[in-house]
């Protein structure tokens, strides 16, 4: 759903959980996966996410499905270890290819050290994909989106460009070439990004996904109660978006971000509107947005090296306004 | 005045209003009156048009949108 029409269905059943005193993460606050505490003291991390096919081939599919919806328990800090399938299959879809997106799934989850169980599956005209997955996570390693600090930095582990490249894919707009650039980074896990976040004493982290770097740093400034600021030339975007963003082949979602979150957004006046627009693109299994502090930068950036993780640091997170700003 | 292109994009998600709309202005024949049933695609299709140097008149048609576009 788009941002705001979201927060508004949810917002008049907040009242009922507020009373839970065993949900640690709730929907009181925008992070990515509820947590709930057992009797002994256990942090359950539990998430669920679905969505239609972003490639043709079905078992990438269910990889990629799979990795996006595990993704959220990284998110938290967490380490997933059971998960169930959801899923919608059209009535006339073959046997053989919903065998593939369920085996995609499957084993993209057994390379996140992830059973996949059981499951619900229904009929529908489109197909849908997806897990609902449980983790456990050590409080001192839970990762919030209130969790930035000022003088932190921020950190990227994966480049821009997901959900404009596969929407301007399926439109027949780009080639199975341009495609192909995106897809490894949809499949990976977020599991090393989050692991050499937990090599330094960070708090603050969350995945890119519908809401784009840019929705998501909002609510990450917010939560915090801080000020985020971006440096526009050394945000990661995938080279091939560049020019479907230059014919403005943006996704309906991406365009929804922009409108939404625009109100706590300054954007420099020299940052084209294009380059801007993709800084809001609702990205599939995007990367970790992390805070990391200042002084712990380089054993982050040896933690990422060793588990050969890719990343950017693309701002600061300052005092001020709950805000975004990209310069 | 010259007859007006139509441009049905009701129904339709980004970027594909966007692309027809791209199509007509190809095509070189204003007034065209692009149709879209969002405000996401709206928004998307009148960016695409300015960006393309055109003047956008947006128009609300019930819960639907007319865009005419001129040169």
């Amino acid at each position: 759903m788009a941002p705001g029409a979201l927060a508004q269905v949810l917002r008049p059943l907040l009242k009922n959980l507020e009373e839970e005193e065993r949900i640690v993460v709730g929907l009181d606050t925008p992070d990515d996966a509820v947590v709930y505490r057992l009797e002994n003291g256990t942090l359950l991390v539990v998430t669920a996410d679905f969505f239609a096919p972003v490639v043709d081939d079905a078992y990438t599919y269910g990889a990629i499905a799979a990795a996006n919806s595990i993704s959220d328990v990284y998110a938290m800090g967490g380490i997933p270890f059971l998960a169930l399938n959801l899923a919608a299959i059209p009535a006339d879809m073959p046997p053989e290819i919903a065998t593939e997106i369920f085996r995609g799934g499957m084993e993209k989850a057994r390379e996140a050290g992830v059973i996949v169980a059981g499951g619900h599956t229904m009929a529908d005209k489109e197909p849908k994909y997806g897990l609902a997955v449980i983790g456990t996570v050590a409080p001192e390693r839970l990762l919030r989106k209130g969790g930035a600090r000022p003088g932190e930095r921020l950190v990227l582990t994966k480049p821009l460009g997901s959900g404009i490249i596969t929407t301007a894919y399926r439109a027949g707009e780009a080639s199975p070439e341009v495609l192909a650039k995106v897809v490894p980074w949809m499949l990976r896990l977020n599991r090393d990004a989050v692991a050499a976040v937990h090599a330094t004493t960070a708090r603050g982290a969350t995945d890119i996904t519908g809401f784009g770097l840019l929705g998501h740093a909002v609510e990450m400034a917010q939560a915090s109660g801080l000020r985020l600021r971006f440096w526009a030339d050394r945000i990661p975007v995938l080279p091939e978006a560049r020019p479907l963003a230059k014919r403005w082949l943006f996704p309906g979602g991406t365009a929804a971000n922009e409108m939404y979150y625009r109100q706590w957004v300054s954007i420099a006046p020299n940052i084209s509107e294009d380059v801007a627009m993709l800084f809001y693109d609702a990205q599939t299994n995007g990367g970790i947005l992390a805070a990391i502090p200042a002084a712990e930068m380089e054993r982050f950036a040896a933690a990422c090296n060793r588990l050969d993780q890719p990343f950017w640091e693309i701002g600061e997170v300052m005092e001020g306004g709950p805000g975004v700003e990209v310069v | 005045m010259s007859e007006t292109k139509i441009v049905d994009a009701r129904g339709l998600s980004c970027p594909q209003p966007v692309i027809l709309a791209q199509r007509a202005i190809e095509e070189g024949h204003f007034p065209i009156a692009v149709l879209v049933d969002t405000v996401t695609s709206r928004e998307n299709v009148r960016r695409a048009a300015e960006r393309a140097g055109l003047k956008v008149q947006v128009e609300a048609v019930g819960d639907e949108f007319k865009l005419t576009l001129t040169r």
